[in-house]
């Protein structure tokens, strides 16, 4: 499989890769770690006249700590991610979501901002940033913006992105004590994607939750957050009981599809039952000794 | 010199240090100057007229040499089909489609070009017009009225219908029969998948008038004699050369449209011609594995002794008739008596075109879903008697005093001590202490465990040449050299199963030369004296056979020309080791080497009579099949809340009568487990409504890894055949065939407390999944009664 | 356009003009003509063209070589010197990892990448860490021996990316005149991981 010719550019600053891709409009697609859209070009399905490489800009491959957040570098791999301590520290569950995408062949190569850039519904990503309420800053030609995840994706393969904005940084929260996270997938046996996968951060205070959020990924043509489960355990103290019947409710609303690796009904199923799961597991790690 | 015994040792590969660094050559590792690529440009639709094809743009693009379409290319007839069987309705089978397209990835047009990149470029600038015509995509479905018509001559879609068994005796038996039980069985399509694609690389030489062709290919000499007749060149004109080829598993034996076209290109534009098939390629022109759907009826007498066995087996050959496509299906016909002494049975076989690829030989080939029926319907009765599956299987057994035995599909199996491997297989698994743990483990809730077993039998060594097709037979060279060195050369085309590793143990130890004085050389028509390739188990069963026959006739020479040099009279020679002696006087000796040079280069020392040189080549035809046996037992959990299935273990006892290379056989056995595991649990062609492919690629078709699979436990009866002198029965399909129905078997004990009695492969955790859900709502709703009384926690007692 | 790209590979720099489009797999196979390094899937599954890019392993055929511009690529054939094969490419052959070989290079380097990191994984490890590959012959028990056989038997040092990777890289930049910037900025980028 060969990909249709392009024309080929290494920007070397994040402003130069803006200001060619404000230029180029529709002509022009980012190339970073290549793995979302490599295969797509292989296959062609996507044929982009002009491709540019962010790919050596030092700038995007950093992990920093800023205040209450971590800034994270569009071109930090899933590897680095998975085995940076200071993620590690602040914000397992991002790591751990880094650590089981696709193999270790690709996670040396793919890349964080390449990935939400891309929005493919069954990425690994997109439920963990969601739980997170994470924001990713985008730069276009007029200058830094910050989005909210919650408003960045928009539909299948789709973001708030403007074609001349180049995602630049992902800032989550580090989570403090009393804080805790998880990310639970059912792998796609071929390709390694989510059929479904569900991230959920808990924080707890005084024996309640005091706040929760979950992210699905998978499922549906979009991430999104559940927010009823949320809703249905925020100020709960937290039980088995009180989850599980929380959970019933993770896939509502998501209009769940349908393909040979699950169907819809079995998606909204296993929605549910990784959303316990990961709540559970999200609850016992903010520090819960019942769960 | 004492050489040690080399057949039964643990030898590491000949072939391995060429392979681990990266220096072997498989057929896109050829490079040649002046060498074009050739793209096929597909169809994209399943079924439809091609109102006309613009190539125009293409020939334009740059790079690009030519452009062919139906046209402009003469073949001397079609795509060969090496069984055609009486009142078959195909047609020609061209290797480019003229009118009519009948699937998707059906070839329309061979781009020529500079590089791969310009061949690739322009075969997206071929124009085709397509009329649609409707898919026809399911089997069943394909035979009812209003289904389209593929091929004129078989307006209902039936190729043919086939019979064995006595239908009269058998319903008569179902009569009488104390008890019957039935099932409807899906043997899902399979994509073959080998790790190397498909490639051809061909060259004409203007001035020898010469063509030489390099293919992933199982079989050179069969593909030489046919690309001759296609390509209209005498056959000594054609060389065919089959380099280190990644992986066959039956896709590879056959006769395809893109080596025919390559060769054509070369002819034609007098430059070396590239084809390499890409993955997406693979799954849509390449041939398919399995796909049938059979009806089994199983009738047993008050003893649950089997009287009785009935089936229809409808199957679907894809869009044509490829080489071996008709024979696939028949061969189910011939395994379906299994390990069991059924005193009537029949099967009557449909077989049907479709709008998909053809289906051919893959790993097993008709026997895995003969197997599989049989084995599934054991299960099912044996349940349904309330009677241990163990226990059953072992009251239906033929026993071992019974051979050679006449099953009543009308074959006469070889030998077998099928008890002895059931036993073995308990013992192993620890059988009892299983179904105890199986019982704590479904009464804790949230997880079910089921054990299956299978006890198969497969009929290999492929094949008497009286059995069909007049082209079984197999040949060896074995040439001693001047120095003393022994070079075999060998008809059967290994690609991975280590051919020149158990052949030169064989040599080594018939000729006692050391191991690394034997090379084994394979795979191209210029060299090596015609042979028929590798498949159906038959590389040592047949190629072996005839290796012993010609290291016999070298020993025998040797001999003589030792009799000379000894002055004694060859009866009184010795062939001990690699020394030949004077019987009783083992110091009046000569060394083999010294017999070779005195065969090549001191014949003054030898008499007229003997003719110079020390090799010989003979042939081996086997009177039978050989008949492999043995039983599988997988161990699986369910996890309830997903329908996950985890394989837990695998035992497999196999018997493939004498074993040449125990480390290899190992090999052979976890291979072919995990392409039956992958059936039963990952694998299936899925298509939709109008024939396009829904798992396409590796992104959607998932293939076993490593991680989900457990340790293999494995070992072996060895029950000789007697069919050859090696005594070996071939060992390259069994783990397929004995894993599918063990893993399948043992999903259905784990949900057999529901009523389950079988769950289409492959058995994915929505499947499961369903079928939990489905028995969860049928328990909470008032008045409907689900599990059936006397069945309980899936231990069949 | 043609891009020029600057690789070296298996310790020998090799500078090409290549086609942006072009992949990493078909730039070692079809241009420098390393053909141990196989394509399998073409979609990123099955791992065959699994080769180390300075020092990290990656699929060669979802990189475009211009990616690799500068970069430290070691493949199959670089693993064993003159007289002695890397302690992976041992175990493969002692436990019989391997039956046609076509996934073997790709195979070898993965492993090469999990031992790597991971010098004495568990078994469970060893089967995760070969997600990225795809095996149709061997049913991979016997890999996995291989790979316990070269984790018995390997040292540090057989996963030294070539001696002379920093050193090369840096001499690349230096006679690239650093007029692109482009191999300073990576190795600086590299060099925060």
């Amino acid at each position: 499989m060969i990909a249709t010719a392009f024309e080929y550019e290494t920007p070397s600053s994040v402003d130069e890769a803006v200001a060619r891709l404000s230029e180029l409009g529709d002509r022009g697609r980012v190339l970073a770690g290549g793995h979302s859209l490599i295969p797509l070009m292989k296959l062609r399905l996507a044929q982009p006249e002009v491709l540019v490489d962010i790919g050596r800009l030092g700038e995007l491959r950093a992990v920093r700590e800023d205040g209450d957040r971590l800034a994270i570098g569009a071109l930090v791999t899933h590897a680095q991610l998975a085995a940076d301590a200071t993620v590690d520290r602040h914000c397992r569950v991002l790591a751990e979501t880094a650590a089981v995408i696709g193999d270790p062949q690709v996670r040396n190569r793919g890349t964080i901002g390449g990935a939400l850039a891309h929005a493919d519904p069954a990425a690994d990503y997109p439920a963990t940033v969601l739980a997170l309420e994470a924001e990713v800053v985008a730069q276009g030609p007029g200058g830094r913006r910050t989005i909210p995840v919650a408003e960045f994706f928009s539909g299948l393969f789709s973001t708030a992105l403007a074609p001349d904005e180049l995602l630049v940084e992902l800032r989550v929260p580090r989570l403090g004590p009393g804080s805790g996270g998880a990310y639970l997938k059912r792998p796609n046996k071929a390709s390694h994607y989510a059929v479904v996968g569900v991230a959920a951060v808990a924080r707890l205070a005084g024996g309640r939750i005091e706040r929760l959020r979950v992210g699905v990924t998978g499922a549906g043509a979009q991430p999104v957050r559940a927010t009823a489960v949320e809703q249905a355990l925020e100020g709960e103290s937290p039980s088995a009981a009180a989850i599980a019947r929380a959970a019933e409710s993770a896939a509502a609303g998501i209009d769940c599809l349908s393909d040979v690796h699950g169907s819809a009904e079995y998606r909204a199923a296993m929605t549910r039952v990784y959303a316990r799961r990961a709540i559970q597991a999200a609850i016992g790690r903010a520090g819960s000794p019942s769960l | 010199m004492a050489v040690m015994r080399m057949v039964g040792a643990r030898v590491k590969r000949v072939e391995d240090p060429r392979l681990i660094t990266g220096q072997s050559t498989y057929v896109d590792d050829i490079r040649m100057v002046d060498m074009l690529y050739g793209v096929v440009v597909r169809s994209p639709i399943a079924h439809g007229w091609i109102r006309g094809i613009d190539a125009a743009r293409a020939r334009a693009a740059p790079g690009v040499v030519a452009v062919y379409t139906a046209q402009d290319l003469h073949f001397d007839g079609p795509l060969p089909n090496a069984w055609t069987l009486a009142g078959v309705h195909t047609s020609r089978h061209d290797p480019l489609c003229k009118d009519k397209v009948r699937m998707v990835g059906d070839p329309v047009a061979f781009v020529v070009a500079e590089s791969r990149y310009a061949a690739r470029d322009a075969a997206d600038l071929v124009d085709v017009d397509y009329e649609d015509l409707p898919a026809v995509v399911d089997v069943e479905r394909a035979l009812q009225p209003g289904a389209a018509t593929i091929w004129d001559n078989a307006p209902n879609n039936e190729a043919f219908r086939t019979e064995v068994g006595d239908k009269a005796a058998t319903d008569a038996a179902f009569q009488r029969a104390a008890r019957t039980v039935s099932l409807r069985l899906v043997n899902q399509r399979l994509i073959p998948n080998p790790m190397e694609t498909r490639g051809v690389v061909a060259r004409w030489e203007r001035g020898p008038q010469q063509l030489t062709v390099w293919s992933s290919s199982q079989i050179p000499h069969l593909l030489r004699t046919n690309l001759a007749a296609m390509l209209d060149l005498p056959e000594h004109r054609v060389r065919v050369i089959v380099p280190e080829v990644g992986g066959g598993f039956g896709c590879k034996l056959n006769i395809y449209a893109e080596e025919a076209l390559t060769a054509r290109a070369a002819t034609l534009l007098h430059r070396p011609v590239k084809w390499i098939e890409d993955r997406r390629e693979s799954f849509a022109a390449t041939t398919h594995g399995r796909g049938q759907v059979d009806y089994v009826e199983l009738a047993l007498d008050a003893e649950s002794k089997i009287v009785g066995l009935r089936t229809r087996i409808v199957a679907d050959l894809g869009a044509y008739a490829q080489i071996n496509t008709e024979a696939i299906p028949t061969l189910s016909n011939l395994v379906l008596s299994g390990c069991y002494d059924i005193p009537a049975l029949h099967s009557e076989l449909i077989a049907v075109y479709t709008t998909l690829p053809p289906t051919d030989a893959y790993r097993g080939a008709g026997r895995p879903e003969g197997v599989h029926l049989v084995e599934r319907i054991v299960d099912v009765a044996a349940r349904e008697a309330g009677i241990d599956p163990a226990e059953f299987r072992r009251r239906n057994f033929i026993p071992k005093d019974r051979f050679p035995y006449t099953s009543q599909a009308g074959v006469d199996y070889d030998s077998g001590d099928y008890e002895a491997a059931l036993d073995r297989a308990l013992e192993m698994a620890d059988y009892p202490a299983l179904r105890a743990e199986q019982r704590r483990v479904n009464a804790g809730g949230e997880r079910l465990m089921g054990i299956g077993i299978s006890s198969y039998i497969e009929l290999s060594g492929f094949n008497p040449s009286g059995s069909g097709g007049g082209i079984g037979w197999e040949s060896s060279t074995v040439r001693f050299e001047p120095s003393g060195k022994v070079t075999v050369l060998t008809g059967v085309s290994p690609h991975g199963q280590g051919q020149e590793t158990t052949f030169a143990q064989i040599v080594s130890d018939e000729l006692g030369v050391p191991f690394e004085d034997i090379v084994v050389v394979h795979g191209d028509t210029a060299t090596v004296q015609y042979g028929m390739g590798t498949y159906g188990s038959r590389g040592t069963a047949v190629g072996g056979a005839a290796l012993m026959r010609a290291t016999d006739r070298v020993r025998a020479k040797a001999k003589r020309i030792a009799a000379h040099l000894l002055e004694a009279s060859p009866e009184d020679v010795v062939y001990d080791g690699g020394r030949l002696h004077v019987g009783g006087l083992p110091d009046r000796a000569v060394t083999i080497q010294e017999v070779a040079k005195t065969a090549y280069l001191q014949v003054d020392r030898l008499p007229q009579e003997i003719e110079p040189g020390l090799e010989a080549t003979a042939a081996f035809d086997p009177t039978n099949f050989t008949w492999p046996f043995g039983t599988h037992i997988a161990v699986v959990e369910i996890e309830r809340e997903t329908g996950d299935v985890e394989l837990k273990r695998m035992v497999a006892v196999d018997d493939c009568g004498r074993i040449i290379s125990p480390l290899l056989v190992a090999g052979q056995v976890h291979g072919g487990l995990t392409q039956g595991i992958g059936q039963a649990l990952f694998e299936g062609a899925q298509f939709d409504e109008n024939g396009q492919p829904l798992t396409g690629t590796l992104m959607d078709y998932a293939l076993p890894l490593a991680s989900g699979l457990p340790r293999f436990e494995l070992d072996h009866t060895e029950t000789p055949t007697p069919v050859n002198p090696l005594g070996a029965k071939g060992v390259g399909e069994a783990g397929t065939i004995g894993a599918t129905p063990a893993v399948c078997n043992a999903v259905v004990d784990a949900l057999a407390h529901l009523g389950v009695r079988d769950v289409e492969m492959p058995i994915t955790a929505e499947r499961v999944w369903r079928i939990l859900q489905e028995a969860e709502r049928v328990a909470v709703s008032p008045g409907a009664s689900g599990a059936r009384p006397g069945v309980e926690g899936g231990t069949g007692r | 356009m043609n891009r020029s790209v600057t690789v070296t590979v298996n310790g020998a720099r090799h500078q090409r003009e290549v086609e942006p489009r072009l992949l990493l797999v078909h730039f070692l196979r079809d241009t420098l003509g390393l053909t141990g390094t196989h394509v399998g899937c073409d979609t990123s599954q099955c791992g065959a063209c699994t080769v180390a890019v300075d020092g990290e392993i990656a699929k060669s055929c979802t990189m475009f070589a211009v990616q690799a511009d500068g970069a430290s690529v070691t493949t199959v054939e670089g693993l064993a010197s003159d007289e002695r094969l890397h302690p992976i490419q041992t175990g493969f052959w002692e436990e019989h990892g391997l039956q046609c070989g076509f996934c073997t290079p790709g195979m070898i380097m993965a492993v090469w990448g999990l031992l790597k990191a991971n010098p004495n994984p568990d078994e469970g490890q060893i089967r995760a860490g070969l997600d990225g590959n795809i095996c149709r012959c061997t049913g991979y028990e016997h890999i996995v021996n291989a790979v316990q056989h070269a984790a018995r038997n390997h040292e540090a040092a057989d996963y030294g990316v070539e001696g002379d990777t920093s050193a090369g890289v840096i001499r690349e930049a230096e006679a690239r005149g650093l007029e692109s910037g482009e191999v300073a900025v990576r190795r600086a980028g590299a060099g925060e991981r």
